[in-house]
C-alpha cells in the first residue's frame, strides 16, 4: 500500500505539533536550560521540516504526473497494489494483523494452546494447505512451540481453558 | 595468552559447538529461503539466546548470520530471487552463470569467496577492535555524544532512497527512544499513563516485528508463487574454483577489505557492502562489458564482501555499542540481556568473552566450507520447501518469542505495531535500518548530551572542549553539511538554467 508523500508529510507534520505540544507539558530541570522536553521537541521540529518537504514533493509529483521512481511515490494519493487487486491478498493481511491482536486480547481467557493451533491451522488452510496437513502442521507447531518454550524455556504461556489439562 | 586459552576454553565446549551447529544448519535453512533474511533468522533466534549463556548466545547468532549470508547466493543462482538482500547485487550474474549451465562454477565461486571473506572479516575484527578500544577507553560522554552522532549520520546517509525519507526514519527512531522514564529527570515521556509503556518499548520484540513480521505482511499480500527451480547437475562445486581464485586474488582481497570497512561504517551492513564491492569491481575491470552477462569476477568481489561486512559490523559493535548494521543492532539488545555492555571496558572485566566471540567467527566461518557444500548439494530438496507452509509457523514463532522477552502480551503488541510500521515504512521507499539505529543509539545520545551539560554547566562549546571530541564534532558538522550545500549547489543550477 503505497501513500503520496503529501500525505505522509501531513500526517507527520499533524504527528510533530500534536508532539510538541505534548512535550511543553514536561517539567523542567531544576537549574538546567536542558530538560526532558528538549529531545522531544528536536525531534519534532526536525519531523515538521520534513513533513513539510514530503508535502510539496508529493504535491509536486502529482501536478507533473511523473512516472514513479523509488523516490517519490506519486501520481496516485494513494495506491492499494495488492491489497485492491485481490481479495484473497485483503483478508489475509487482516489477518496477520488480527491473530496478534487476538493473542494480545484473548489469550489470558483462552490460552495459548487454542489460539495457536486455530491460528496456524487457518493461515495454512488458507495459504492453501489441505485440510489434513493443516491440522497436522497446527497440532505439531503448537507441540513443539509448547514443550520448547513453557517445558524448556519455562516460559510462563497463558493455559486459559485447559488450566489443569496439560499444566 | 592465559585469556585466549580461557576463550578457547569456553568456544569448545561440547555444548557451545552443538549449539554452533543447530545455528549452522538453522542459518543455512532461513537464509536459502527466498524472503526470509539473516536479520529475520537472528531476531527469531533472540527468544532462544535469552535462556543461553552469554558465549553460546553470541556464537549461536554469528554462526547463523554467517550461514545465512552465504545460503543467499544459493536461490540466487538457481531461481534468480536472492535469499537474502546481501546476495542482491550479483543476483543475475550469477543466474546468467547457471544459465549458461555453470551453477555449480557460481555457487562454488559464492561458497569459497564467502569463506575466504568471512575469515578477512573475522582478521580485521580481532585485529581493530582490541586497538580501538585501547583509544576508546579515554572517551568521556562528549566523545561519546559525538560517536552516536557519527553513526546516526552514517546511517542515514549510506541508507538506500532518498536522504530525506532516511532522516524521517530517523526520527522515527529516535522518537521512538524517548518513549518511558526520562533518565536525567525522572519524567514518564510519552506513556500515557501505561506502566508497562515506562520501561520503554522493548527493543527484542520491536526488531521481531520490523524484520520478522513485516516479511509475513509482505508475504501475505503478495501474491507471488513460488518460482521454478533450475534442472541443473550440482555435483562438482569445487571443480574449477582454485584457477578462479588465482586468476582474481586482487579482488577477492579488494572485496574483503570493502565489505570490512563498509561493515564498520554504522547502519552500512553486508547487503550495502556487496553493492558497492560490485559496483568497485566492474568500474575497474578489463571486462566491463561482460559484466551482467554471466561473468564472474563481480561475484568474487561481491561475494567476499557481504561474508566479510558481518564481521566488520561488530567492530563500533562490541568498542563503542553503535551497530554496524541491523544485525549488530539486535546484537546489542541480546549484549546487555547478557550483561556484556558493549564498551571498551568489556576489553578489560571481560576479556575472555571478547575473544570467545573472535574465536566464534574464525570457526563459524571455516565451518561453512563444508556445511554451505552439504547445502548446495541439497539445495534442490531445501527451495522445494513451500514458503506458505513455513509463512504460519514463522508468525505463531514471532508471537512466542515476543510473548517471552518479558512474560507479557505488551511485547506482542509492540511487535504488531513495529511490524506494521516498518512495513508500512518499506512499502513508501523509507529505510528501516536508520530507525533501528534511532531506537538503539536515541538513549546514548541523549544521555551523554544531558551528562554533558551537567557537566559543562549547560555551556555547548563544552562539545568541543577535549581533542578527539572537537575533532569528531567537526567531522559530524562537516558531514551534515555537505548533502545540504550539495542541494543548495543543484537548486542554484537548476534555478540558473530556468532563468536563462
Amino acid at each position: 500500500m503505497r501513500f503520496n508523500d503529501a500525505i505522509i508529510g501531513a500526517v507527520l507534520v499533524v504527528f510533530a505539533i500534536a508532539e510538541i505540544t505534548y512535550t511543553r507539558t514536561f517539567p523542567s530541570l531544576h537549574g538546567q536550560n536542558y530538560g526532558p522536553n528538549l529531545f522531544p521537541t528536536v525531534i519534532g521540529v526536525g519531523l515538521f521540516g520534513c513533513g513539510c518537504i514530503l508535502i510539496v514533493r508529493g504535491l509536486l509529483a502529482r501536478r507533473v504526473q511523473a512516472p514513479q521512481s523509488a523516490d517519490s511515490f506519486g501520481a496516485h494519493w494513494v495506491d492499494l497494489r495488492n491489497i485492491a487487486k485481490s481479495n484473497p491478498a485483503r483478508i489475509n493481511a487482516a489477518l496477520v494483523i488480527l491473530i496478534p491482536l487476538f493473542y494480545v486480547l484473548l489469550s489470558d481467557q483462552i490460552g495459548f494452546i487454542t489460539i495457536s493451533t486455530a491460528a496456524i491451522f487457518i493461515l495454512l488452510y488458507r495459504l492453501g494447505s489441505s485440510f489434513f496437513i493443516a491440522s497436522l502442521l497446527a497440532i505439531v507447531t503448537t507441540a513443539v512451540l509448547q514443550i520448547l518454550f513453557a517445558k524448556v524455556l519455562l516460559v510462563p504461556l497463558p493455559p486459559g481453558w485447559l488450566q489443569g489439562l496439560v499444566y | 595468552m592465559d585469556v585466549i586459552f580461557q576463550a578457547f576454553g569456553l568456544i569448545l565446549e561440547p555444548s557451545v559447538l552443538g549449539v554452533m551447529l543447530l545455528a549452522a544448519l538453522f542459518g543455512l535453512f532461513v537464509g536459502a529461503i527466498p524472503g526470509l533474511t539473516a536479520t529475520m533468522a537472528t531476531a527469531l533466534l533472540v527468544p532462544f539466546t535469552f535462556f543461553m549463556d552469554p558465549v553460546p548466545a553470541i556464537a549461536c547468532i554469528v554462526t547463523t548470520v554467517a550461514m545465512a549470508i552465504f545460503a543467499g547466493d544459493i536461490p540466487g543462482a538457481l531461481l534468480r530471487i536472492p535469499g537474502t538482500p546481501a546476495s542482491a547485487a550479483y543476483c543475475d550474474e550469477a543466474y546468467a552463470l547457471t544459465r549458461k549451465g555453470k551453477a555449480e562454477l557460481a555457487l562454488g565461486t559464492s561458497l569459497v569467496c564467502a569463506v575466504i571473506g568471512g575469515v578477512m572479516g573475522s582478521i580485521v575484527l580481532a585485529l581493530t577492535a582490541p586497538m580501538l578500544a585501547e583509544f576508546a577507553i579515554k572517551f568521556s560522554s562528549y566523545e561519546y555524544f559525538w560517536l552516536a552522532c557519527l553513526g546516526l549520520s552514517c546511517a542515514v546517509i549510506v541508507s538506500t532512497g532518498s536522504t530525506l525519507k532516511g532522516v524521517v526514519s530517523l526520527l522515527i527512531g529516535l522518537f521512538i527512544s524517548t518513549i518511558g522514564i526520562d533518565i536525567t529527570a525522572g519524567h514518564p515521556r510519552f506513556t500515557f499513563g501505561s506502566v508497562e509503556m515506562m520501561g520503554g518499548i522493548s527493543f527484542i520484540p520491536a526488531m521481531i516485528g520490523m524484520f520478522a513480521i513485516s516479511e509475513v505482511i509482505r508475504f501475505m499480500v503478495s501474491t507471488d508463487t513460488q518460482s521454478k527451480i533450475v534442472q541443473q547437475p550440482i555435483k562438482h562445486v569445487f571443480h574449477g574454483i582454485g584457477s578462479i581464485l588465482k586468476q582474481y586474488k586482487r579482488n577477492v582481497f579488494r572485496g574483503g577489505v570493502i565489505g570490512a570497512v563498509v561493515g564498520i561504517l554504522p547502519g552500512a551492513g553486508a547487503d550495502i557492502a556487496a553493492w558497492i564491492a560490485y559496483a568497485v569491481s566492474k568500474r575497474f575491470s578489463k571486462n566491463k562489458e561482460k559484466f551482467g552477462t554471466g561473468h564472474i569476477e563481480g561475484l568474487v568481489d561481491a561475494g567476499t564482501a557481504n561474508n566479510a561486512g558481518l564481521a566488520g559490523a561488530w567492530v563500533p559493535t562490541i568498542v563503542f555499542g553503535i551497530p554496524g548494521d541491523s544485525i549488530t543492532a539486535i546484537v546489542i539488545g541480546v549484549l546487555y540481556m547478557k550483561g556484556m555492555n558493549p564498551g571498551p571496558t568489556v576489553f578489560l572485566n571481560q576479556p575472555e568473552l571478547i575473544y570467545a566471540v573472535f574465536i566464534a567467527f574464525f570457526i563459524a566461518n571455516l565451518a561453512l566450507l563444508p556445511l554451505g557444500f552439504l547445502a548446495i548439494r541439497l539445495s534442490r530438496q531445501i527451495l522445494r520447501v513451500p514458503r506458505h507452509v513455513l509463512i504460519p509457523i514463522i508468525l505463531m514463532f514471532c508471537i512466542v518469542g515476543s510473548f517471552a522477552i518479558n512474560n507479557t502480551v505488551f511485547g506482542v503488541s509492540v511487535m504488531l505495531a513495529m511490524g506494521v510500521l516498518a512495513y508500512f515504512m518499506e512499502e513508501n521507499g523509507f529505510p528501516v535500518a536508520p530507525t533501528i539505529l534511532g531506537i538503539v543509539l536515541g538513549t546514548m545520545l541523549e544521555d551523554n548530551f544531558m551528562s554533558s551539560m551537567i557537566k559543562a554547566d549547560g555551556e555547548l562549546m563544552g562539545f568541543f572542549s577535549r581533542p578527539i571530541a572537537a575533532t569528531l564534532g567537526i567531522i559530524v558538522i562537516v558531514l551534515w553539511l555537505v548533502p545540504i550545500c550539495g542541494a543548495l549547489y543543484q537548486a542554484s543550477i537548476r534555478w540558473r538554467k530556468g532563468v536563462a
